[in-house]
């Protein structure tokens, strides 16, 4: 024992082996939520990452899990159109854009309700961490920016879970497109709300549709009361604040 | 309040049928369509759970028991709103007379037999219109059963309600299932104004019925289809 300490001299010896037991606190759903499930149960951490393509979402993630784990938590990713059983379907439905909008909402509740039901919940009874690269904010924003019924949404999210934390990474229009040309020289249909008919012009159509998603994010943060993390930082930097926030949840602190 | 289709001023008006297995609504669906087709009508015909694309993550997703409560509802939703918004709407609009076989009420009764909360599902549904006519065909318990049971089928999984867990063997759970599906559809039957068909009688009878109501109901010179010119 002397000589393993002498070897391996620590000035502070719990860093290496010492693992912040995360504060269970109460959690609810939206509404109605899902039938039989107890959310006392849950005592894992619901953790969502929000925010529009080129926000920088993926590379946050990637280390928010990175550190997760070293600190000794079980993490699990879930994103949108992951579910086994409607990912597909869903896929070739927006690839064709045939869906009309109830329509399409309600395959993507489908997605999110089989996520939830069959790898949200049980990871959360377990006692993990659950990090979720956008959650039904996304989708509500996007159904509202193209004229759904607010109280029809709201209903059908009553399923929901309220998360522990959600961060909404908020980068101006103009910086999101230069980063997608950074990485892919290519606007996406969808992401630039071509649907809408905002105008026949893409570049210009992606500016106004993403300006509109941010404004509903803003609008629905009224509500939802989540964290609006300005993304427009380095990376290095939004990662501090993000573990910051995160570390004072799983303390127990809103 | 929701509205009918003709109390929301649509040309065309949507004729439903509702009732367990068994209690042969989509015989008398299929016989109001011939005769109003034979009369050179405008006639549409929509089936529960009949979209092409949502069929096949149905089919998956009971194949495999992935369903939940909530997500057998969605799903069905899902499969209801591409119909409704790709053809029983437009199809309405121009003129037509849409008949369909089970409507909103089958959700908003399966649904709440296995737990999703009544007010959720109706909400979920909040952007159908009502139907103009809707027959509930009322056979007593038994008969629909034994319609159903008396070949010995093989009861697919979900239709003899085996999530649920009421019983290990499934033509107990089917029974069970159904009478309780029952149960909601008299529970509905005042608040949605349902013609209540008594299904027991013979076929001819309730035909004669059904064209008599519709006939009352529906001024049907209206939706002749146009004439070539």
């Amino acid at each position: 024992m002397a000589r393993s300490k002498s070897r391996k001299p620590r000035s502070h010896p719990q860093d290496d082996t010492s693992v912040l037991i995360p504060k269970v606190t109460p959690k609810r759903f939206y509404g109605q939520g899902i039938p039989g499930v107890d959310s006392d149960s849950l005592t894992g951490k619901l953790i969502v990452v929000e925010g529009a393509d080129g926000s920088g979402r993926s590379t946050q993630i990637a280390r928010l899990v990175q550190w997760l784990e070293a600190s000794g938590h079980h993490t699990i990713q879930v994103g949108l159109k992951r579910s086994t059983l409607v990912s597909e379907e869903l896929e070739q439905a927006q690839q064709g854009n045939i869906l009309s909008r109830t329509t399409l909402s309600l395959f993507y509740a489908t997605d999110f309700a089989d996520q939830l039901e069959n790898t949200i919940l049980p990871a959360l009874r377990a006692g993990s961490m659950v990090i979720a690269d956008r959650y039904i904010y996304t989708l509500m924003v996007r159904d509202l920016v193209r004229g759904v019924d607010e109280t029809w949404i709201r209903n059908l999210y009553g399923i929901a879970l309220a998360p522990d934390a959600v961060f909404y990474l908020e980068v101006r229009p103009d910086l999101l497109v230069q980063r997608v040309f950074a990485k892919n020289q290519l606007l996406d249909y969808w992401e630039s709300g071509m649907d809408l008919g905002l105008s026949r012009d893409m570049f210009d159509s992606f500016l106004r549709y993403q300006a509109l998603m941010r404004d509903t994010f803003r609008r629905l943060q009224q509500t939802y009361g989540f964290d609006i993390i300005d993304a427009e930082r380095t990376p290095d930097e939004i990662n501090q604040e993000l573990q910051r926030r995160i570390q004072a949840v799983l303390c127990g602190k809103d | 309040m929701k509205q009918t289709f003709a109390e929301l001023g649509y040309p065309g008006r949507l004729i439903a049928v509702e009732g367990l297995d068994g209690s042969g609504k989509s015989t008398q669906i299929y016989l109001l369509k011939r005769w109003l087709e034979m009369q050179g009508l405008k006639v549409f015909f929509s089936e529960w759970n009949s979209s092409a694309l949502v069929k096949s993550a149905t089919s998956k997703g009971k194949k495999q028991n992935l369903l939940t409560p909530t997500t057998f509802s969605l799903i069905h939703a899902t499969d209801f709103a591409d119909r409704y918004e790709r053809q029983l709407v437009p199809l309405l609009k121009a003129g037509y007379l849409v008949l369909c076989d089970r409507y909103i009420f089958t959700a908003y009764a399966r649904d709440v037999v296995r737990g999703c909360p009544p007010e959720w599902v109706r909400g979920v549904y909040n952007f159908a219109a009502l139907p103009d006519l809707t027959f509930f065909f009322k056979a007593s318990l038994e008969v629909s059963l034994s319609r159903i049971l008396d070949n010995r089928p093989t009861l697919k999984h979900h239709e003899a309600g085996m999530d649920l867990n009421l019983s290990p063997d499934p033509y107990e759970s089917f029974r069970i299932f159904q009478g309780r599906i029952f149960e909601q559809y008299l529970a509905m039957s005042t608040e949605f104004g349902f013609i209540v068909m008594d299904a027991n009688q013979r076929i001819e009878e309730q035909q004669g019925i059904v064209r008599r109501l519709v006939d009352s109901h529906v001024h049907l010179d209206q939706y002749r289809l146009a004439k070539a010119a």
